[in-house]
This record gives C-alpha cells, sequence and structure tokens, in this order.
C-alpha cells in the first residue's frame, strides 16, 4: 500500500485541470498570430487570464502567466527591486527569514549583485511575523526601501501571515507576497489585500507542474527577466502556452470552488492526524502549533530522530511525506524554516511534514501514524548509534 | 538478506550494487554526502560537491529498479577524516584518508546505521573478497584481478566489519569486464573515468589544498649529522623518499642526490640524505588490528607479508605484538617508508591485520 501525504510539495492533477490541458493541446496557432487559428488559441488564453482574475479576485491584465512559483518570485523580486532601485537610492528589501529559497536566492544573489540590503522582520515566539518589529523597519529605512516581500502562507510550517496589516504598515511601499501555499487553502483577494504583486503556482493546487502566474497591480512597472516578443504586459516574453494558462485557470477556478467544503475535511484529518499520533508518541511536538495555521498540514518534531532516517523508514512502509528541503544532490539539511523560528538545529533536523489534499481518505490517517510510530523507534535507534563516538 | 549498496556513481559500486540485486539480495542504494560548502542565507543549509555523481549513482539506482536515498555523513567525516588528515600531515606524517574513511565511515557510521535501520550488510565495489569457514570465522583476500586489488584500503575491517560486509566484484578478473557487464546492463556509468584523487581535494594536489590548513613557516633543511643545508618554506610542503624541490645550494659531499629522510614538526626541520638511507628494515605501529581471526599466538613473531601502498609491492617479513606494538621486521628493506602510512600483513592472499606505522627503522644507521 503506498499513500501520498505530500501534497504542500504537489497534488494529483484535477481531472477537470487535465481535460482542459488536452482540450486545448488539439488547438493548433500561435496565441500572437493574426489568423482565425492564432484567434482562436489566443481566445483560450484569454479566457483562462479571466478565469483566474475571477477565481484569485483581481484585474484581468493584472494576471502574468509564468512557469510556476519561482519564476514568480524571481520575476517580482528582482523586477520590482531594479525599477524602483533605478537611482540606486531604493536598496533595501524587507523580508523574513522562514521564506522559501525560491524567494529567499534572488533577494541574496541581488544583495551579492546588485548592492541590495536585506532587513528580516523578526518573529514573534509562535513563528508568526512581528508586526511591530515590521513598522520599525519601515519607519527606519522609510523611502530607501525597495519592496518588501512576505509570504502568504509558509510552505513547512503552514503559519499564515496577515497579508492585509502588512500592506496596511507598508504603506506606498509596494509589497509582494509569495501566495503559493494560501491559494485555494484560504479566502484570497489580491484586490482586498493591498499587494503589488502575488506569487502562484498551479501544481500545488491540481493543476500540472509547469505553470504558475504572477499577479502585477496595473500600477507597478516591475523590469521583466526575460526580452523577446514583448508578450504579457511585456513582462514576460515568450510564446504563451495557452494549454497550460488553461489547464492552471481550471484548476484554480475548481480548486477555489471546493475550498471551504475541501478544506473543512482536510482539516478534521489533519486534526485527527495530530491527536492520534501525540497518543502515540508524547514526545512529539506540532511546529507552529501556536500560531494560525493552514488547515492541511501538519509539521511535527520527532525528537532524536534525524529525518532522513524517518524518510527512508517511512519510504519503505509506503507513506511519502517530507521534511525540510534538499539540496540539488539529495542531502537534507536541518529546515531553514524551524532555525528562522528559533528551534535548535536538532529540531530543525529531526522535522516531518505530513500535508493532506484532495486525494486524501480518512484510513490514511491511521495508515500515517502507525507508520510513523513504527519508523519512530528504529529512527532513535539508529541517531543513538550515530551519535556514539 | 536486506543489503545496503554504497553507490558512489562510479561504475564499480554500480555493477556490485546489480550483482547483489542478481544473487537475491533486497538491495537498497545509498549515496555518502561526504562535504559540505559553506551556508549562505539559508542558515544552517548545506550545499554539495557530489551533485553529478550522486545523480549518476541515482539514474543507476533506477536503472536497478532499487530505491536510492543520499544520506548526510558531512559531519563525521570532517571529524574523522578531514580534520585526522590535516593533523596527521601538522604531525610529519602521511595519512590516507581512504582507510580512515573505510574504518570510521562506510564499514562504521554507514554500516551501524545501516543494521539500526534494519539492513543485514553493506555492499561496496571494492576489488576484494570475503570468505567465510564453517566455524563463523571471516576472513578478507585478495581480489582476483591483482591490478583492482584493493584489500590493502580495507586492511582495517575487524571480524565483525567482515561479518556484515559484501565485496561482489573480487571474483572479477579484471576491470574491463566490470565496464563491459555495466555496459552490458545499461549502466550509464560504464564509461565513466576511475577517480585516483582524495575525493575531498578537488584539484588533487594535497600539498597546495593543505595550505589552507596548516600554517607554513619557514624552518631549516639539515643533514643527518644536523648541518644546515637550507631553508624550506614549511614542512608540510615534504614528503619521506621526496628528491625534487628541495633547493639544496651546495652538492652533497659524495655527488649523489640527496632524498627526504624525516621530517620533524617540532623543530620545523626537515632532514635530507642519501637513497641508501631511505632503507627501512623495521616498522612498528601502537594502532593496530587483526583482520578477522588473530594469530595464534601474535607475541610470538610469525612469517608474513607486508605492504605499506595501496598499490605497492609487498616484501616477505615477520611480526608480533611487542610491548604493544605490532613490529614487523622486514625481510627485504623499503625505500622511504613515512609514519602515518598503515602497513597490511598479508599471508598469501590473506589480510591478516594492519598497524598505522608510528616508527621505522633505517636498514643502514638502524638508528633514524
Amino acid at each position: 500500500m503506498k499513500v501520498f501525504l505530500d501534497h504542500a510539495s504537489t497534488t494529483p492533477v484535477l481531472q477537470a485541470s487535465l481535460d482542459a490541458l488536452v482540450a486545448a493541446l488539439s488547438e493548433v496557432g500561435n496565441p500572437q498570430s493574426v489568423h482565425s487559428h492564432g484567434q482562436s488559441t489566443r481566445a483560450l488564453l484569454e479566457d483562462a487570464r479571466d478565469e483566474l482574475a475571477l477565481a484569485v479576485d483581481c484585474n484581468r491584465s493584472e494576471v502574468i502567466f509564468t512557469s510556476g512559483g519561482t519564476e514568480s518570485n524571481n520575476q517580482a523580486i528582482k523586477g520590482i527591486f531594479w525599477e524602483r532601485n533605478k537611482e540606486a537610492s531604493r536598496p533595501v528589501i524587507i523580508s523574513s527569514s522562514i521564506e522559501h529559497h525560491a524567494l529567499l536566492d534572488p533577494i541574496e544573489w541581488l544583495c551579492k549583485h546588485e548592492g541590495a540590503q536585506l532587513e528580516l522582520v523578526r518573529l514573534k515566539v509562535n513563528g508568526e511575523i512581528d508586526l511591530e518589529d515590521l513598522e520599525r523597519l519601515v519607519q527606519e529605512f522609510g523611502d530607501r526601501i525597495a519592496l518588501i516581500s512576505l509570504m502568504w502562507v509558509n510552505n513547512e510550517v503552514g503559519i499564515i501571515t496577515d497579508i492585509t496589516a502588512v500592506t496596511k504598515i507598508a504603506g506606498s511601499i509596494p509589497v509582494h507576497s509569495d501566495a503559493v501555499q494560501a491559494l485555494s487553502h484560504l479566502p484570497l483577494s489580491f484586490k482586498d489585500s493591498g499587494l503589488a504583486a502575488m506569487s502562484i503556482s498551479g501544481h500545488k493546487i491540481g493543476a500540472p507542474i509547469g505553470v504558475g502566474a504572477l499577479i502585477v497591480a496595473r500600477s507597478l512597472k516591475p523590469e521583466s527577466l526575460l526580452h523577446g516578443g514583448g508578450q504579457e504586459r511585456g513582462l514576460r516574453s515568450g510564446t504563451m502556452s495557452y494549454p497550460l494558462a488553461k489547464a492552471l485557470s481550471t484548476a484554480v477556478r475548481v480548486s477555489v470552488a471546493e475550498m471551504p467544503k475541501r478544506q473543512a475535511a482536510l482539516k478534521k484529518l489533519r486534526d485527527e492526524f495530530e491527536q492520534r499520533l501525540l497518543e502515540r508518541i508524547p514526545e512529539a511536538k506540532i511546529s507552529a502549533g501556536d500560531a494560525p495555521r493552514v488547515e492541511h498540514s501538519s509539521n511535527v518534531i520527532l525528537p532524536g530522530t534525524k529525518s532522513d532516517s524517518m524518510l527512508f523508514l517511512l519510504d519503505e512502509q509506503g507513506l511519502s511525506v517530507s521534511a525540510g528541503s534538499a539540496c540539488q544532490a539529495g542531502v537534507l539539511g536541518p529546515s531553514h524554516v524551524l532555525m528562522g523560528m528559533g528551534y535548535s538545529e536538532a529540531d530543525a533536523t529531526a522535522c516531518l511534514r505530513v500535508s493532506f489534499g484532495h486525494s486524501s481518505k480518512p484510513e490514511d490517517v491511521s495508515f500515517a501514524v502507525q507508520a510513523i510510530a513504527n519508523a519512530y523507534t528504529k529512527a532513535l535507534k539508529a541517531q543513538a548509534v550515530a551519535s556514539r563516538t | 538478506m536486506r543489503v545496503l549498496a554504497a553507490m558512489s556513481g562510479g561504475v564499480d559500486s554500480a555493477v556490485a550494487a546489480a550483482r547483489a540485486v542478481e544473487a537475491g539480495h533486497e538491495v537498497v542504494g545509498v549515496h555518502l554526502a561526504l562535504s559540505r560548502m559553506p551556508g549562505t542565507l539559508r542558515t544552517g543549509s548545506r550545499g554539495c560537491c557530489t551533485i553529478e555523481d550522486s545523480m549518476d549513482a541515482q539514474r543507476a539506482a533506477t536503472k536497478l529498479g532499487i530505491p536510492y536515498y543520499v544520506w548526510d555523513f558531512s559531519e563525521r567525516f570532517k571529524l574523522d577524516v578531514v580534520d585526522d588528515f590535516v593533523a596527521e600531515y601538522q604531525a610529519g606524517r602521511t595519512p590516507n584518508p581512504c582507510m580512515r574513511c573505510n574504518e570510521r565511515i562506510k564499514f562504521a557510521a554507514l554500516l551501524e546505521r545501516g543494521l539500526a535501520l534494519g539492513f543485514d550488510a553493506v555492499c561496496t565495489g571494492h576489488y576484494a573478497s570475503v570468505t567465510a569457514d564453517d566455524e563463523g570465522n571471516f576472513e578478507l583476500h585478495r581480489s582476483l584481478e591483482m591490478a583492482k586489488d584493493q584489500s590493502y584500503v580495507l586492511g582495517v575491517l575487524t571480524q565483525q566489519q567482515l561479518a556484515h560486509s559484501m565485496f561482489p566484484l573480487g571474483a572479477t578478473a579484471s576491470k574491463d569486464l566490470v565496464r563491459a557487464e555495466a555496459d552490458a546492463r545499461g549502466l550509464s556509468v560504464a564509461n565513466k573515468p576511475d577517480s585516483y584523487d582524495i575525493c575531498f581535494i578537488p584539484e588533487g594536489d594535497t600539498r597546495e589544498w593543505l595550505r589552507d590548513f596548516v600554517p607554513s613557516d619557514a624552518g631549516k633543511i639539515v643533514d643527518q649529522e644536523g648541518n644546515e643545508l637550507g631553508e624550506h618554506d614549511g614542512h608540510v610542503g615534504f614528503t619521506i623518499g621526496q628528491r625534487k624541490g628541495l633547493r639544496i645550494g651546495r652538492p652533497a659531499k659524495d655527488g649523489k642526490p640527496r632524498y627526504v629522510l624525516e621530517i620533524r614538526p617540532k623543530t620545523n626541520e626537515v632532514v635530507v640524505g642519501p637513497e641508501v638511507a631511505l632503507q627501512i628494515d623495521q616498522l612498528a605501529g601502537s594502532r593496530y588490528s587483526w583482520c578477522g581471526k588473530a594469530p595464534e599466538n601474535p607475541s610470538e613473531f610469525f612469517d608474513c607479508q607486508v605492504q605499506v601502498r595501496a598499490h605497492g609491492d609487498t616484501v616477505p617479513a615477520s611480526a608480533a605484538i611487542v610491548d604493544g606494538e605490532l613490529v614487523i621486521n622486514l625481510k627485504e628493506p623499503f625505500y622511504g617508508v613515512a609514519p602515518g602510512q598503515t602497513a597490511v600483513l598479508y599471508v598469501g592472499t590473506r589480510v591478516l591485520g594492519q598497524t598505522t606505522i608510528d616508527r621505522t627503522r633505517s636498514a643502514v644507521s638502524a638508528s633514524v
């Protein structure tokens, strides 16, 4: 038996999205072409834009289709920074230590090559963004700030940031948010959020891997990463993939529409999972358990284990979950998110993320609890052996 | 058996894993991440130097239809292998990091973790053979092909480690056969070049690499009588038996070339002398171990052969434990053996044991 509880990494493609993809793939025509073939695929692309704009509550011209979350984050961070820091007068980027690498690494690159200055907002004890500290930073750096970027929902521990409060504090400073883990898990309105830009990704919500979008406020004119045919408001050159756009918008429409019912069901599974796991392993700790967090995922610290042993022992039993992030060669490091939240390195290498999704079933909970309990005993033993010198 | 196949990304370990699968074992591939790069913004995260090798290993595992994981041993590797390597050079000795890795990492940290996680054995692509007698005593033997034989670097293994080790390539007649087999199995690493360098020294220049870790103060080059012959820019730049690059102004009295005979870290002196003074007739070390069953009476001298380099010749010798040291009397001299090297004892094809060499005795003066 195999059980997939790693939906925050990627989730199965929804049938409606797959159908939309296949239907669009059978059409021919470059959406930029003047002829009727081009006009019909252009219509598909623009339908997709409408569909997506409706689901995330933004203007249709604010939707820029991209290849996914990483591209959207890079485009937002670099594009806004380059635009706002043209005179080298606004080098400051405000962000947090628990952002995704697809956000931290572009900032780090800007710091290294373009003179950017990163200021990290402090976190509260429970892991939430400390809004008072954000206010302090905004006051201290004022007009020297190029942009603020804070993720809506953290990908590892699920902490929710009050984005509206952030944009209020920011005032006229553009705020970008990585909303990859928020979309279809929280009610989300770009218009009401006050954001200048927002990244979303398809494959986290039931679209295929390889498509996402950056929602960019009309008032904002970021520099472009890709130059060429000037598609997508000149921000994202390259022939537009109407099949992927259609697959994305369909998945967003369906998953957002089903959200209230699905999230309630997933919360039940997640809560039951945490409760039963803590009964079996009382030493376990729920990361960010005191913070507002999304309802479908759980980050558990199993003290005295190492996550690479745990993942091996769980995979052996057919349970797919994840832990922190691995480097290119596949080495699992301590979770930078837990480290950023102030957990010890030992705890940050002893965590597991269990995330439920639209294909999860009630029996997955008992399977996961049993598998983790089995693995836990062995992993403790392996770690005891390893720490013997 | 449940077998943990250590897969480096090279052809040997891939074919070894394939043979373990074919022999009917339940095999899981594991790649050891041994080095890490400094963390950046991602506090605490680590980069890797082994991306390509890790991918090669993964492709091989996929081809064999076995699960594959990367396990991080970089911390242990740094403590037990890299730091030891640096400390040994600092002490004027010449270490063998591959032996240390086998002793502390592959057949210790990895094996112990594997056993704790429910495995029975670790399988590697070393060219050597393990046999067991009826009483459950394990023996390590040279591989069938002497040119590739790697029993020397496995000489540190004990009975307990041998009991959980598997070397499926030991009975292969040549490396070419292993490559042909990899090709026939559709393994993409079939023609991947062999690696000869020390894995954590990417450019292969040990002395240059060491300069970052060991201060290189200038010191004296002296002869055996203590006469100053010149200056050096750090003793770590020298190795016993070295002839070139001594930068001694005056020629020797006998007109013959001079060689490094000894490195004295305490006084930062490098001692040079004639080639004949490199002749060694006795080796001794207190860090010894028996590979499998120990000799009946180790305190009485017994006949054996001894090898001091991975692909070096052996010479006949007799050895015994004397005052807590494994003392090896050579029946024919070795040239230029450095403390820190490992002496491995053989009886025929069997590896009997080993010691890290603490001291050597010159065959000529019997006093060095």
